[in-house]
């Protein structure tokens, strides 16, 4: 999902040259590549891409749930929500440095984000307008993530498979306090169920959306798995979101806004909807609710912290001029 | 790029752990920020753990691809096998 | 009718409590990656600690009052907490300057409690102190560094530490409900402590190269008795806006 519109370039006129052979035999053998590896070309700009994506989507997506910080409802939920968005903070840290072994920095990455360069989910351009917003993410946006991100964990770059582990092992408890908020507001008032419903009609397409475009538009899909950095379709991974879900929605007596959803008992999944495929390619191009105020915020940020990083360094350079003195 | 913080690379030793691993790595200014930066997104706060860090350029890696040499000479190099070599069959003690 | 113990919990759940709430406001947006997840360890250290306070607030009080009820329904009238930690973030350089002085002084008062009467309290402090002296090292730390950063940085701690720095006065100020919690051996008293803070703070602003501002001039207070700035308000305004707004309900 991180990996959407990523283009995963032209193989060599060479066609297929022994080196290239090799590392794909490797590949297919389960090794995993590591950052000193030979690879082609192709496939470490189509990983930068795609890491760093999924990077700026954890930070980019703090940012959301963080809205809510200063207004949840208890200090126990404050709790929660302040370990949740720190955590993401933590996945975006170790998946910059997953990327970072690749050949590029940390500060590179962000400068291609915050110039409009790079991509980060799309679901995280929607505005979170009530505290039940922040339930629907942990359990829709977070559920969707952890379908994507366990396969992952396999993937054939070392470096990004173990940042998945380690995001995988923090990333269980974002899901459930999502469907725990859920419950609580479902189990509540009937000011607190409406709201609920009401996010979750909100936040349904665009979570289903998050799989990127149906597997016959996704143009670069068969080269990503063949080198295993994509595990699973656009859309068998939809189809298990959407498989999964629904029993979830169920137990939490809210309605899923999709009128066409059925159980079909012959393929042995729900069939649901279409999609507005229109609506996701418009957020994806920059058009979306949220777009320009994610982007504006994470610049203001960088820029306004610009004084305190750079003083860091100014003065490590003068303790370490201090101590050469001394020592000489 | 101006006054981009360095790269370390973060290795941790937990409270009953018996040696360092490496953890991933973090940007700072320097080797006390490092290690704080460290316990702060590493561990968050854990006690007892012990923290290395070290700058990531002072790493020196083998090269993979002298991995064959390294690790695993025989593999590559048929001749190396005894039976390849054929002996003149008078030599003893061969 | 809430007593004088009850209140005393207050004023160090309340400090807790807002200096969290404010430090909450940067999340996400902090001048560094590593840099935002340090904060928010301390924002977590603090509101745990401020629930900490709360809950035994809440014991004492014994009025079906709970963490929550306190933290949500009291209006600023009610809060207890120094002016300073409710002062606005600004700029990041504010935010560390208000953090340093308050850590040193509450780094202070938390080790008098150590030794109260009150197992309760006592009790309290010891994990808190753990937490305390971690974020005391780091913007003792932050501020040495960035006082002796660059031009722009030191400009920007000494115009915080300026602005900041008529708010410690409180700090140091004992009230009737400090004397009575003297009395029973459950507290410290306030100025107590001020000669050893100034004295750390001197210490750490030296090795800064920022300067101390002048003794006497403005010395604001009041908020530990409930008259608070207008910050109070309307940041209560922001948290408390959904228990308000649903009265009865269940997070």
């Amino acid at each position: 999902m991180y990996a959407q519109m990523v283009d995963t370039g032209t193989p060599s006129s060479a066609a297929i040259d022994a080196r290239e052979a090799r590392f794909q035999q490797r590949i297919d053998d389960g090794i995993r590549i590591e950052p000193q590896d030979w690879m082609p070309e192709r496939y470490r700009k189509t990983l930068i891409r795609q890491i760093s994506q999924h990077a700026h989507s954890e930070i980019v997506g703090q940012l959301p749930e963080g809205n809510w910080i200063t207004r949840a409802p208890s200090l126990k939920r404050k709790a929660i929500l302040l370990a949740k968005v720190q955590d993401e903070a933590g996945h975006g840290l170790y998946l910059y440095s997953a990327a970072e072994t690749l050949g590029i920095s940390r500060d590179q990455m962000v400068e291609d984000l915050h110039a409009g360069r790079a991509k980060y989910s799309s679901i995280f351009n929607y505005p979170t307008l009530t505290w039940a917003d922040v339930g629907a993410i942990g359990w829709l946006v977070d559920g969707s993530a952890i379908m994507n991100q366990i396969p992952l964990c396999r993937c054939s770059y070392g470096p990004y498979a173990r940042a998945m582990i380690r995001v995988c092992k923090e990333e269980a408890f974002h899901m459930r306090q999502g469907y725990d908020l859920m419950l609580a507001l479902a189990r509540g008032t009937a000011a607190q169920k409406a709201m609920a419903q009401d996010a979750l009609n909100r936040w349904w397409w665009p979570s289903l959306m998050m799989f990127g475009p149906p597997d016959g538009d996704s143009v670069h899909s068969a080269q990503s798995q063949a080198w295993k950095i994509k595990l699973f379709t656009n859309d068998e991974l939809r189809q298990k979101m959407v498989d999964q879900t629904v029993p979830q929605a169920e137990h939490l007596g809210l309605t899923i806004p999709d009128p066409d959803l059925k159980w079909n008992a012959e393929r042995g999944h729900y069939d649901f909807g279409a999609i507005d495929w229109d609506e996701f390619y418009n957020v994806v191009k920059g058009n979306g609710p949220c777009n320009r105020e994610r982007l504006e915020t994470r610049r203001k940020a960088w820029d306004d912290g610009e004084w305190f990083r750079d003083a860091l360094v100014a003065n490590a350079e003068k303790a370490a001029q201090r101590a050469a003195a001394k020592a000489a | 790029m101006k006054n981009q913080w360095p790269l370390w690379e973060v290795f941790i030793r937990s409270q009953h752990g018996l040696a360092h691993r490496h953890v991933g790595s973090l940007h700072a200014p320097d080797a006390t920020m490092a290690i704080n930066n460290a316990r702060d997104v590493y561990t968050r706060r854990n006690e007892g753990v012990s923290i290395w860090v070290v700058k990531s350029v002072d790493i020196t890696a083998s090269n993979p691809d002298d991995k064959a040499e390294l690790f695993d000479p025989a593999q590559s190099k048929v001749y190396r096998h005894p039976t390849f070599f054929p002996m003149p069959e008078e030599v003893k003690g061969l | 009718m809430r007593t004088a113990r009850c209140e005393y919990l207050l004023r160090f759940g309340d400090n807790a409590l807002i200096l969290s709430q404010r430090l909450g406001e940067w999340c996400g947006k902090g001048p560094a990656l590593e840099e935002d997840m340090a904060l928010t360890n301390t924002v977590l250290d603090l509101l745990g600690q401020a629930r900490l306070w709360l809950s035994l607030a809440a014991e004492a009080a014994g009025d079906g009052a709970d963490e929550d009820t306190l933290a949500y329904l009291r209006d600023d009238r009610e809060f207890h907490n120094v002016l300073l930690v409710e002062q606005p973030n600004g700029g990041y350089a504010d935010t560390l300057v208000r953090q340093f002085l308050f850590d040193a002084w509450a780094s202070l008062a938390l080790r008098q409690l150590l030794g109260s009467r009150d197992a309760a309290i006592a009790a309290i402090a010891e994990k808190a102190v753990k937490e305390v002296s971690y974020h005391l090292r780091r913007t003792s730390d932050l501020v040495v560094r960035l006082g002796d950063g660059t031009e722009r940085s030191h400009a920007l701690m000494q115009a915080a530490l300026d602005a900041l720095w008529p708010y410690h006065h409180e700090l140091f100020i004992g009230d009737a409900v400090d004397a009575e919690m003297v009395a029973a051996g459950i507290g410290f008293e306030p100025a107590s402590l001020r000669d050893a803070w100034l004295s750390y703070v001197r210490e750490v602003l030296a090795e800064a190269s920022l300067t101390m501002p002048a003794a006497g001039g403005w010395a604001p207070k009041g908020g530990k008795q409930g008259l608070h700035s207008e910050h109070l308000s309307r940041l209560l305004a922001e948290m408390q806006v959904l228990p308000r707004s649903h009265p009865g309900a269940r997070w």
